[in-house]
């Protein structure tokens, strides 16, 4: 079976690979460019450990397949922080601790970044419906929900 | 399995009708997960999304032609189209996740063929009508005619829907959808509820479409619901009239997410809950 040749953008880099039709996006991530920051919880699109966006679209890429990415944007995890310089949602995660195992870090920066794009003064129950595909087993949610809030806050303040 | 992403509608007919086994990728949400589970295996995956107009949103006859790849987010940041039918708007937003909004269609979830499918009650109750192509041309089907039960639709082989028509809102009209789930947010109808209804200028119902989703092997379009409201203002005679015509018209079966007398009450519950809101709009209320 050939393998089909795809390029695309992924985090602001043109970037090519070959995958088999049945790999999802996110086995070529993690299996193909070594991109292991997004993780596989669930493969069912359920619980969002998977999140990336496409052309600025917040999707489980568990459900879109590698060839899909032809002519798209994605942006990972690995795409969040500029350098050494970690994101303003990054920070605040670790300085509340608003994770514990961390299974589902990835996927519920990528997807509190993608709500403050589109809405940098959420109400609390907006970030809770928002993050609602992003399970967490250890905090309970209450830490990343603050987390997300203050840091909405803290942008707000400097821009 | 083979992969082909068509630029053409001809050239997705011709891939789909010239291999057996080939499955239509729209959004992908339904798709992948039968894939991973190994529920299906096709030998070829048909893209639909690059073909033109397939990712589009256009004004048509005063109604709106949504096309098949357009996910519920996009319709969701549509302004017009949220303006004439909130009611189907918020019922394709229902389904899953922010992620899975962010991929999943209309003629997904209706192609899915889910007795319990979000959107379709919607659909239905709104007159929407899919434009299906295939080896034999281009043809519009009701939207109603298209499940015929769980999994099953009335396409033929090499037919795909390429787009969803939702018709002209008549003045002084409005739409709703209402589900029940056991909880705030990302779970299956138990029950769903889809009326869209016109109003004269005494507030009487000149014209109302009432659908009922879950309970029954496809979306069922209830007519005695619609003719207990007609002529009627919606006072609580009315109200308690369509609940009646809905509970009975439901043929719910029990399982683990509901039994069939609660099935039957809350469709009933919810038919006189959205006909409110659908009132409300179809008289200018914006929410």
């Amino acid at each position: 079976m050939s393998r089909i040749h795809v390029t695309t953008t992924i985090n602001g880099d043109a970037t090519e690979f070959l995958c088999e039709a049945e790999a999802t996006l996110l086995d070529v991530l993690r299996d193909e460019l070594g991109l292991t920051g997004t993780k596989e919880g669930c493969g069912t699109g359920d619980c969002g450990a998977c999140s990336v966006t496409v052309d600025g679209r917040l999707v489980c890429s568990c459900l879109m397949l590698g060839a899909e990415a032809e002519g798209r944007e994605i942006t990972t995890i690995e795409g969040m922080a500029t350098g050494e310089r970690l994101h303003p949602l990054q920070k605040k995660f670790i300085e509340m601790a608003a994770l514990q195992c961390g299974i589902c870090t990835p996927g519920i920066l990528v997807a509190a970044k993608s709500l403050l794009e589109r809405n940098p003064d959420p109400s609390e129950e907006e970030v809770r419906y928002w993050l609602a595909g992003n399970l967490c087993r250890c905090t309970g949610y209450d830490k990343i929900i603050r987390a997300v809030m203050e840091t909405a806050a803290d942008m707000r303040r400097a821009s | 399995m083979r992969f082909e992403a068509p630029r053409s509608v001809e050239e997705a007919v011709t891939a789909l009708a010239g291999q057996t086994g080939a499955h239509v990728l729209a959004g992908g949400t339904d798709l992948l997960v039968k894939l991973r589970s190994e529920m299906i295996e096709p030998e070829l995956i048909v893209d639909i999304k690059r073909i033109k107009g397939v990712r589009e949103i256009a004004a048509e006859k005063g109604g709106w032609r949504i096309g098949a790849a357009v996910s519920g987010a996009e319709m969701g940041e549509h302004a017009g189209l949220v303006a004439d039918w909130p009611g189907v708007v918020e019922a394709a937003g229902l389904i899953g996740s922010t992620q899975v909004q962010g991929r999943a269609t209309l003629a997904g979830n209706l192609c899915n063929a889910s007795p319990a499918a979000d959107s379709v009650p919607a659909m239905v109750a709104a007159g929407a009508v899919a434009r299906i192509v295939g080896p034999e041309g281009t043809r519009d089907l009701a939207v109603i005619d298209v499940p015929k039960g769980p999994g099953k639709t009335a396409l033929a082989r090499g037919e795909f829907i390429v787009s969803i028509f939702l018709p002209a809102k008549a003045p002084r009209s409005g739409d709703a959808y209402l589900r029940f789930i056991p909880r705030t947010e990302m779970d299956i109808a138990v029950v769903g509820c889809g009326i869209s209804l016109s109003l004269d200028e005494a507030d009487r119902v000149t014209a109302a479409r009432v659908a009922l989703g879950a309970v029954g092997p496809k979306v069922i379009l209830v007519e005695a619901a619609a003719e207990a409201i007609k002529r009627r203002v919606l006072d609580e005679a009315a109200l308690a009239d369509l609940a009646a015509a809905c509970s009975k018209a439901a043929t719910p079966i029990d399982d683990k997410r509901g039994t069939v007398d609660f099935r039957r009450h809350v469709a009933g519950v919810l038919a006189r809950r959205a006909a409110v809101i659908a009132a409300a709009r179809a008289k200018g209320d914006k929410a």
